[in-house]
Order: structure tokens, then sequence, then C-alpha cells
């Protein structure tokens, strides 16, 4: 019998010698990427009895036809990159990778134990990166939803106009040049070249109007723009302007903003959709297209390079820079527990893990090839208490004012995050360590005393009546952030009435307007992401816009007119000068009480990926490369 | 018999509509609203209610039910309201993890608890017996996935021995199917097990005290013939019965251990369309897993007339 086995290596180079017990069947043994590999040597696979090849890529392509020529089948192509088929062992050698010419039995089980006695690594891989994310990818529209998984899908799949550095200055990314007028009224904006949507149609101004239109009716920092917008024309297919009604400062750090809801460039086919309709198409133009086939909603969402994908050639930072893919293929994989997540990044079956548990990170510090990265000084998560400014009692002011003496952050963070290296104490409500951080308003948080805080509501008024806390059960910061806030308010002698429920029902009830009894509220605790807290027009949650505003519904006109001003401002001075004035007032008004800061440091096999980007708002993937 | 099969699953079709009226009320009165998780964090009211509209859930109740009954009778169980892909497609993608789950846990389960029952009984009240009776109250005792996390611990994290998490697609290969599915079915089979080899004893027992019992040992069959076809054989239906509703836990089971072994099955997509809101998720699943168990136990009423030809329908 002869016996011809091949070893096809695309990617990694490696070759594969047989086991020396099967020499005497070996004729040939070489490396190719097709059937070269045999006719090279000057020998015709076709006419042998049996054909042994073990690849991961291209072995359809090449072998599928003289199979088929000869009655053979080729079983499922294996997947290199199913979930866990990282490690090696006997049981994944790809056995079914075989080529059998003829119907012996005989013949089949002895290609079948020699497939399986051929090592794995001479398996040619494709570059593969898992990455556990904090939820899954349940929507594809990163407009119509603000759940922070869209954006990171979106920022995969997707470019946009600017990006936003690491410190939150914008610079062009699917622009080229840029120009504006003196008075900043007019902006002209010329696409650079080279750029295409995945199904091969170059972006055109069409494409990128549509886009920010439909950015613009959906997205808080979007409205706020368009709001100053008078007109978007397209000059040609690759120049539009942008004309103003007001010399508004923030447009190109609109356009470069990351976190939620990022102003995604579409097709206009797509971008035409109404925003409160989902889109059902995820055609972008960026470094990762969405193979929207293995998508297994709950489970894996699966992206695949882009080889058409032209980057910048400026060094990535932020969401500025060249985004290059680093890999093949990237899986986010949603894992609901951590303790799993933990378990498969120290074996190896994941190469990174965006939020690990808190109490989990002492044994990741100590694991084997498992690194831990803070993602950056202002990209952190910002604890608020929210108060209800509509009904009584916090529709006092002096009662709201009063809560500032119930919160001791040390306590809060103490509870939530454990170890001072990754938290902060952070007293005002734009983020520590950002561009605008000031000390406006935080007198009010340097008294913590609860006694003192329950004769302050006393002196207001309060006269026991119950106050509705919504619970949140099923989170690991907010869970332990309010129980921390129910046992001070017990201190101060408040009467509280805890409403205990998943997160899922907090949000649904937090928007009720009613009063508690009615199915309202009173308190609830949620965060906010540090990029976004950093910039007063990007932090919705410091406005006070009545009912227009955020749960809770804060009304302040004189912050909402120190919000504007902020976006008029033409200098870094004028800004941080109004910044400082802005938290001021807020605070005054409480439009939220903070209770810390605090980093959640990033997980990854150090010994199998680098050039992950950090300080972002919003995870980058596409720059992570794999070793 | 056929009469009866035929009466059987006709008397299914009430049954599914009580189930889908049921169903369907009781998540359109629990707290929670889709829209407000889609619309996200820092979306207003407004936003929230613009959302709403456009999935119709402002609709009224019936309305919505009409809908959803209608397109149910044309065999459509509706779209999801967050990924917005079909639901029959969704539950089709995760049906072959929990078979294989479910498949795999209920043949370890009675591979190995029918012959430690059976030995149980066989040699009671001795160390055997004892020990069986051991395991099975450690079985009943032990949360799954307490013994989950334990099995990953030594056979994955420490001794790398297999993964700690995932499924394989039988499509991928024979090996990393089974290699995937061992710990998942060995932390599930546990409680069934247990249940499986208490039942096997206590009805072993029982017939191994009936006269014919006595007669074939007296006429000297070996003790294997006397236990494997005149006892276990009429032993039968009591195990055979709690076969079948222990399939019922295990379908229930799934829901923990998909999720600590990261399985991409109906249990975690119920889990997750529950937290979600995802109502026609939920409302398709529920659907499926009575018509499971309505079917399962039309299996069960059938065999007992292969086991015992007493019985006759």
């Amino acid at each position: 019998m002869r016996l011809f086995t091949a070893t096809l290596a695309t990617e990694t180079n490696t070759f594969s010698p047989l086991p020396t017990s099967l020499q005497n069947y070996k004729e040939s043994v070489t490396q190719a990427t097709g059937l070269e590999l045999f006719t090279n040597v000057g020998i015709d696979p076709t006419q042998r009895k049996i054909v042994v090849a073990k690849s991961t890529n291209h072995l359809m392509a090449a072998y599928g036809p003289i199979a088929k020529k000869s009655g053979c089948s080729i079983p499922t192509p294996f997947r290199a990159a199913s979930s866990s088929s990282l490690r090696v062992s006997w049981l994944r050698i790809p056995w079914n990778r075989i080529l059998l010419k003829g119907e012996s039995m005989t013949l089949r089980l002895l290609a079948g134990l020699l497939a399986l006695i051929l090592p794995l690594s001479a398996m040619a891989q494709e570059k593969v990166l898992r990455a556990v994310m904090h939820a899954d990818v349940r929507v594809i529209d990163p407009i119509w939803t603000t759940q922070t998984i869209a954006g990171i899908h979106g920022a995969l799949i997707y470019d946009t106009l600017f990006g936003n550095d690491a410190n939150q200055k914008p610079h062009p990314q699917m622009v080229g040049k840029y120009e504006i007028s003196p008075d900043r009224l007019h902006y002209s904006f010329t696409l650079r070249d080279g750029l295409k949507f995945h199904d091969g149609s170059p972006v055109t101004t069409k494409d990128v109007i549509a886009s920010l239109k439909r950015w613009g009716a959906k997205d808080g920092v979007g409205q706020r723009l368009m709001g100053y917008v008078t007109e978007m024309k397209a000059v040609d297919d690759k120049t539009f302007t942008m004309d103003l009604k007001e010399p508004y400062g923030m447009v190109l750090e609109s356009l470069g903003k990351s976190g939620t809801s990022i102003p995604a460039i579409m097709r206009e086919k797509e971008a035409l959709t109404d925003p409160q309709q989902q889109i059902k198409e995820s055609i972008g133009s960026g470094p990762y297209m969405f193979a929207k086939d293995q998508w297994v909603p709950g489970s894996k969402a699966v992206y695949l390079k882009n080889k058409d994908y032209q980057p910048r050639s400026e060094p990535p930072s932020g969401f500025a820079g060249g985004k290059i893919p680093g890999v093949d293929r990237i899986e986010l994989i949603w894992m609901p527990d951590p303790q799993t997540a933990m378990s498969a990044l120290i074996n190896g079956e994941i190469d990174f893990w965006e939020n690990p548990n808190n109490d989990f990170l002492p044994l990741l510090e100590k694991a084997k090839g498992v690194k831990l990265l803070k993602t950056g000084k202002i990209d952190s998560t910002q604890g608020m208490i929210r108060l209800n400014h509509l009904v009584p009692p916090f529709n006092n002011p002096k009662m709201r004012q009063a809560m500032y003496s119930l919160v001791n952050q040390e306590d809060f963070l103490r509870a939530i995050v454990g170890n001072p290296q990754y938290y902060k104490v952070c007293p005002g409500l734009l983020t520590c360590g950002g561009p605008y951080e000031n000390d406006g308003g935080t007198q009010w948080m340097k008294h913590y005393d609860p006694k003192k805080a329950g004769q302050l509501m006393k002196e207001a008024g309060y006269k026991g009546e119950p106050i509705t806390v919504l619970a949140a059960t099923d989170h690991n910061t907010i869970t332990p952030a309010t129980q921390v806030l129910i046992e001070a308010m017990r201190q101060a002698g408040l009467n509280v009435d805890v409403q205990s429920m998943d997160w899922g029902s907090v949000v649904t009830r937090r928007a009720k307007k009613d009063p508690p009894a009615q199915g309202g509220w009173n308190i609830f605790v949620t965060t906010s992401g540090g990029v976004g807290s950093a910039n007063p027009v990007l932090h919705t949650w410091i406005g006070a816009a009545c009912d227009k505003g955020l749960f809770g519904w804060p009304c302040d006109p004189e912050v909402e007119k120190l919000r504007n001003a902020f976006g008029m401002a033409a200098t870094e001075e004028e800004r941080k000068k109004i910044a400082k004035d802005l938290q001021t007032r807020a605070m005054d008004d409480v439009v939220y009480i903070p209770f810390g800061q605090w980093d959640t440091p990033l997980a990854y096999r150090a010994d199998r990926i680098e050039g992950i980007v950090p300080n972002t708002g919003l995870a980058v993937l596409w720059g992570i490369k794999k070793k | 018999m056929t009469a009866y099969i035929v009466r059987r699953i006709f008397a299914v079709l009430p049954v599914m509509a009580v189930v889908a009226l049921f169903v369907f009320f009781l998540l359109r009165f629990a707290p929670g609203d889709p829209a407000a998780i889609i619309a996200g964090e820092d979306a207003t009211n407004e936003a929230i209610e613009a959302v709403r509209a456009k999935l119709g859930l402002d609709r009224p109740m019936v309305e919505q039910f009409a809908f959803w009954i209608w397109r149910l009778l044309h065999g459509d169980l509706g779209v999801s309201i967050f990924s917005n892909l079909p639901v029959t497609r969704l539950i089709a993608q995760r049906l072959e993890p929990t078979a294989a789950l479910t498949l795999a846990t209920l043949f370890v389960s009675v591979a190995m608890a029918v012959p430690i029952g059976v030995v149980a009984a066989w040699k009671a009240r001795k160390i055997a017996d004892r020990l069986v009776m051991g395991f099975a109250v450690m079985g009943f005792a032990v949360p799954t996935f307490v013994l989950a996390y334990v099995l990953i611990y030594f056979f994955a994290v420490r001794w790398q021995m297999l993964p700690v998490q995932g499924y394989n697609p039988i499509g991928q290969g024979f090996g990393p199917f089974v290699e995937s599915l061992i710990l998942p079915s060995l932390a599930l089979g546990i409680t069934y097990m247990a249940l499986i080899a208490r039942i096997t004893r206590a009805s072993m027992l029982e017939v191994l005290q009936q006269d014919y019992i006595r007669t074939a040992n007296a006429k000297g069959l070996a003790t294997d013939r006397v236990l494997l076809l005149h006892a276990l054989k009429n032993a039968a239906v009591p195990i055979v019965t709690v076969i079948g509703i222990g399939i019922a836990l295990l379908i229930s089971g799934v829901v923990i251990t998909e999720t600590v072994f990261n399985i991409p099955g109906l249990g975690r997509l119920t889990v997750d369309a529950v937290l979600k809101r995802d109502y026609p998720i939920v409302q398709g699943l529920i659907l499926v897993f009575a018509a499971a168990k309505v079917f399962l136990n039309l299996l069960i009423d059938i065999s007992y007339a292969f086991l015992d030809p007493r019985i006759r329908y």
C-alpha cells in the first residue's frame, strides 16, 4: 500500500514528519497549501489509495474537487476556532480531515488512526482572539441601543469620521482633510482614499450624511450637535460640508466620541432606517466584518478580518490612529458565570477578559501567564446615587443636600472593590484624573455623619414617610453599593422602603414618574463610565433638563446653560472655568451624589496576546495581536 | 394502542393552549420592560416610549395576544425583540447542545445507577449496599454547581485533562464532542444517578422477595440470570417512571449546568431571555418545553405496555 501524508501550513509554516513507526508507509512528506504538495514531487494524489491531509484552511478548496471526482467525501471542515480547541490533547486531533479513495473499511480505519497519531502542532492555526466581554452581543445596531456591548460590536465593524485619542482629543479617522471657517460656523470634510464597505462598495458622502442624521436623531451627544447644525450637504462623493447656526466647539469631539452610540458610518441603505428600529444588516467599513451566520445570540459573536481595510499610518491611541487588524478572527464570547471565565482564562481557553470581578483579582494576579491591565486614568467607573426630584421628599433641595452627609465614599468603595489599588475617592461629578476635574461643590462631601443627616432632614420637614429605594439584587457593583446606602439611611433614622428586584426591573421602574406608592421611586443607584463623565457635554447624568433629562429629572436651567456654554467655549481655559461653575451648580442642586471611582482592570494572557490599547471608554480590540 | 396514541396526541392541544395563555399573560404582568433595556442606560423616557411603540408593546394586551396566537397557528414563533432573529432559528441553534447534554447525562446516569442499584438490592444491608446508599445521599445533598466547580478545578484547571467550558458540536469531531460533555454530564447526572439508584434498589428489593424469585434460586439458576432476567425486568416499571420524571428534572438542571460550563443550550437561552424580557423567546421556549414534556409522558406510558404485558391501552 502506498500512503502519502501532507501537512498544510498556511499560516504557521509548521511541518510535521510522520512517527518512525509509519516511515515505511511514507513516500513523501512536505508542506504546501494545495495539490502542488504532491505534484511538485511527481506524485499524482488522484492515483493513490489514501491521501491524508491535516489543515485548518484551504483543504476544501484544494482537495474537495479530487475527493468528489473519486467518489469520496470530506467530512465537515474542522474548525480550529471552536470555542475550546486551543489546548492540545489527543481527542482534539481533527481526524475528520481525511480524504479517502475507495470504500474499504480497513483503509478508512487506518487513515483515521494515522490522523490521530499526527501531532496537532502541525496544524495551520488561524489567529483567533477569544475575548469574554461584560455582556453578550444581542443587538447589532449600535445606534438603536446605548448598550456598551453594542458599541464594542459597532467599533469593530464600523469606522468613524474622527476618533478621540487617549486624552480625548479628536483626530481624523475616515476623514482625510478638513477645514473650519474662522467664525467656526462652516466645516468641510473630505474622506480619505480607499474607504470601502465590506460588500465592496465605496464609502460616499451620501452614506456619511445619512449615518450622521440617524445618529444625531438618537444619541444624546448627536442630538446636541444636530441642534446646532443647519445643513449638511454633499459637494461630491468624497467631500461634504456642515453648517452651524452657532460656533459650537465640540463638533470634532462629538464625531470622534467613544462609549455608547458611536457615530458609526453605515451604508446609506441601513442609515435610512428609522432610528427607533434596528437595522437588519451589519455591513460597515471598519477593520473587522461581522460573521452573521456564525452569530449565536447569548453565546458568541464572530468577526473576521477585513483584508481590504486600509488603516491610517499614525500610531494607535484610544480611538485615533491606525486600526490595524491584529488577528484573523475575533470571537466575543459571553460567559454569564465569572468563575467559569476565570478558570477558562487560567486554563488558556480564552485570551482576554474584559471585566473580571474584583473578588477574582488576587487569584488572577498569581495565575501563570495572566496579566491585569488598568485601562487608563479616566477609563474608570463612577458610582452615582440618583434621587427623584419630582416627588417628595427629594423635591425639597434641603432634603437632597442632607443626603450628602450619608455618603462616606470609602465605605462604598471597600464594599465594591476592596483593594485600594483599584479605587479612588472622588468627591466631584466630573471624572477625577480627567481634564476637567475640579473641586467645585465638593465641600458637600466632606461631612459624613448619618445622625446629622437625619437631623437636617427633620429640619427640612421630613416626618418619617417611607423612602423607596430600588435595590438591584443581581449587579456586581450596584447591589453592594445599594446595601451600603440603605444601612447609612437606617443609621440616620430614615424610614427605608427597600424594593428588591433584578436590574432589568430597576431600569423599567426608574422610568416611572409617579409617586412611590403608585409604582414610582425615590432613590436608585447606578454607575457611569469615566470617559463620558470627564466631559460636561458627554456626561448626560450631570444635566438638569427637567422632563427631558434622565431619570430623577433634575430641573435647573442654569446647569443646562453652563453645559451649553461649555460647548461654545473657544479656549481650554474657558472650558475649565465653566466646568468648575457647572460642577458647583450641579452639586448644589444634587443632580446626583457620587460615591467614588474605580477601575475595572482587564485580564489577558500576556503569553499569547499583545497590543492592547488602553484608555478609550470602550474596549478596543482591533489592534490586539496574537503572539 | 394506535387509538390510544391518537387520543393522547389530541389531548395535547388543550394543554398547549392553556400553557400558551398562561405564559403570555404571566410574562406581561411580570415587572420589567424590554424597551427600557434596549434603550439603555442613558435613554430618556421619550426614547423608551418610542422603542416600545416600534416594538408594538404599547398596544392592548389582548391585541398582542391575538397577533401572537395567529402567527403561532401559522408555525411562526415570532422574532426576538433584541437580536431580530426568528425564535425558531434561535431555538434550533441551541437544541443540539441541550439534547446532547441531556442524552449524555441520561446515558451516564442510567448506565451507572441501574447496576449499582441492583447490586445494592442483591447485597442488601451489607457493605456494598451501605456504600451505594451513602453515595445516593451524597448525590442528593451536593448542589450541581458545587460539584461542577469541584470537577472543573481538578479535571480542568489542576490536571488539565478536560476543558473548563464550551461545547463542540458533533460535526466538529466525535472526540472533542465527547470531551466537552464529560464534566457537564457528570455534574448534572449525580442527583439523577442517586435518584435512579435508590429507586432501582427499592424496586428490586420488593421483587427479590417474591415467590418466583425463590423458585428461580431453588431450581439452581445463576445469580446474574435471576437478577437481570427475572428480577430487573419486573422491577422496571417504577424505574422507567423515575427516569421519565428525571428527564424533566434534567431540563431544569441544564440551566445551571449550561451556565457553569458555558454551554450554549436552551437553558441558557431561557434564563437570558427572561432576564432581558425577550418575550417571544420565553413564550416559544416554554411551548417547546411543554410539548417535550407531554411527548415524553406519552413515550413512558407506551413503554409500560412493552415492559409489563398486563398493561394494555
